[in-house]
């Protein structure tokens, strides 16, 4: 499918300057004739938690199946690390570790079961994902549950192997889809904290979809996706701005409610 | 014009991030974890075994005894002898083992791809038709598992096969196995709607199953309905219980190992495209509900 090579990036990085850890360049998706997604770009740097905010239905989860490759995007271009998930899957998917939405753990397999299957996924001998699983489940304090059925384990604690597993790997992007539902507040807040000390820590890029406005702090980036487009892309205080809102909440609502009727026509939406 | 920023992006992704080449050991590792895991779920669900088990012997012990009587099987190839009904049918119930293992495999992959463990499973950067023949072998090995233990039990009730029957019979079982996955692979993809196991048992299973030789000679079928002997004559599983039946004794019936082949090889080139990103397959069915 060469002939259906995507344009080039409209702005190239620089060669001295390292690729960001996301880099989203016009994509559109279209589910039949529902658009769930529309000319979306955006871009995740290093060593920053990107919140992706958005309503439900907002095209979150699509946006998800596309960077995993779960289908190919036609239009535009994905890259990690500044390698196209199309062209280089192998390269893309290898610095890619994800959180879906739907659990997605063997309840029957025990944590550390779970782990190792996961790293032989990616061409990790069981030796070497065994010590890799421990440290792993070291740093989401879960090391001491390694021989426990995943089915023994909380909302909360699942969550945490999961982040576990797709660090296994070694990722330098990491995806996470809602990860927070269904948890507690309690849980909620440790999970946030937990992936906040990984990214001071080993310097991953974060996307991390929610509509949980409290998950957000000073420091993060914020993509706002409504119907399948960015309707805005900065910092809480730029989003401030272009809501010309108080806080964040109103903002929000400002961006995917209010903001709506001027920009939709146009856009073809149903 | 558009290969300098593009060449000048390679150079950048180049500079900061060494490029991946997946070596082989990577390729051993992942399908052996693949086939790790199919064996740790087989091992907690010993229900699953169990029952894998039941079914067939089922059939040997009441249905062929009843039928003992009823229905006299002449020599034919491969057998040298007068054979009684249970020898006859036993190859036909490893054939069904093995396509309740394959469509039972695809039913739970239609229900990992619910849950997700597909997704992972998906988001491995080895190619996506290694992965699926991966867990292709997954379930072979776990059918063989099955097969021999009735063959086994089967041995006690008077099918013995020659004892290098046992051996030969291996390739067979891989090969079709291999087809019957495919098969089931190609339908995970297909339909969405699987996870109601008593329609796939009434609209797949039952039909293959029964407009095959498995149960009866099709030079039987032939004298008794020809449209029907047709449909036995374009229905894949035919070969597959023929092979594994020539196999058992030791010879090899090439023309069903090469419809075997063939089919199996089409099945699988179906469900890699099926299941090919770029395809669209998955994208055209999916949308983010589907993958939920």
């Amino acid at each position: 499918m060469t002939d259906l090579a995507p344009p080039a990036p409209r702005d190239p990085p620089l060669p001295d300057e390292a690729p960001p850890a996301l880099a989203v360049a016009g994509v559109t998706h279209a589910f039949g004739a529902r658009k769930a997604l529309d000319d979306v770009s955006l871009t995740v740097p290093r060593g920053s938690f990107t919140a992706l905010l958005g309503p439900n239905g907002a095209g979150k989860t699509t946006l998800f199946s596309l960077i995993t490759r779960l289908y190919d995007n036609r239009t535009g271009s994905i890259r990690v690390l500044g390698h196209d998930v199309r062209r280089e899957p192998a390269a893309a998917l290898s610095r890619l570790g994800v959180v879906f939405q739907a659990r997605t753990l063997d309840l029957d397999l025990s944590v550390m079961q779970n782990l190792v299957y996961h790293a032989t996924l990616h061409g990790i001998g069981f030796g070497r994902a065994k010590a890799r699983a421990l440290e792993a489940l070291e740093s989401v304090g879960l090391a001491d549950r390694a021989r426990d059925k995943v089915r023994q384990l909380s909302g909360g604690q699942m969550r945490r192997v999961e982040i576990a597993r797709a660090l296994m790997h070694r990722p330098r992007l990491l995806l996470l889809d809602e990860p927070t539902v269904g948890l507690d507040i309690g849980s909620r807040a440790a999970l946030v904290a937990e992936v906040r000390r990984l990214i001071a820590r080993e310097g991953i890029g974060v996307l991390w979809a929610t509509h949980i406005i409290e998950e957000i702090e000073a420091g993060d980036r914020i993509v706002v996706l409504h119907r399948g487009r960015v309707r805005a892309e900065g910092s809480p205080q730029e989003l401030l701005a272009a809501g010309r809102a108080p806080d964040l909440a109103s903002a929000f609502l400002a961006l995917t409610g209010a903001g709506e009727a001027g920009e939709t026509h146009g856009g073809g939406e149903a | 014009m558009s290969r300098l920023p593009e060449s000048a992006a390679t150079a950048a992704s180049a500079a900061s991030e060494p490029p991946v080449r997946l070596p082989f050991s990577g390729y051993a590792i992942c399908m052996a974890g693949i086939c790790w895991r199919e064996a740790l779920r087989f091992l907690n669900q010993r229900g699953r075994f169990l029952s894998a088990l039941v079914r067939p012997l089922v059939w040997l012990f009441i249905f062929a005894a009843g039928f003992r009587s009823v229905l006299g099987v002449s020599i034919i190839p491969p057998y040298e002898t007068y054979i009684l009904y249970e020898v006859y049918v036993a190859p036909g119930l490893v054939a069904m083992i093995q396509l309740f293992n394959g469509l039972q495999s695809s039913l739970s992959m239609v229900y990992d791809r619910e849950v997700g463990a597909m997704r992972i499973l998906l988001v491995s950067p080895y190619p996506r038709w290694f992965l699926l023949l991966s867990k292709l072998v997954a379930g072979i090995c776990v059918s063989l598992l099955q097969a021999y233990a009735f063959l086994a039990i089967a041995w006690f009730w008077e099918v013995e096969a020659p004892p290098i029957g046992y051996l030969t019979v291996l390739p067979a079982l891989m090969l079709s196995g291999l087809m019957l996955g495919a098969m089931g692979l190609l339908m995970s993809s297909l339909f969405r709607q699987l996870e109601n196991f008593a329609s796939v048992m009434n609209f797949v299973i039952f039909p293959m199953f029964f407009t095959s030789s498995a149960l009866y000679p099709l030079w039987k079928v032939q004298e008794s309905s020809l449209p029907l002997y047709y449909i036995c004559l374009f229905n894949p599983f035919t070969y597959a219980v023929e092979l594994i039946r020539f196999a058992l004794y030791g010879q090899f019936d090439a023309f069903s190992a090469m419809v075997v082949a063939g089919c199996a090889v089409a099945f699988l080139c179906a469900a890699i495209v099926a299941y090919d990103p770029s395809a669209g397959l998955m994208a055209r069915r999916g949308g983010p509900d589907a993958a939920k």
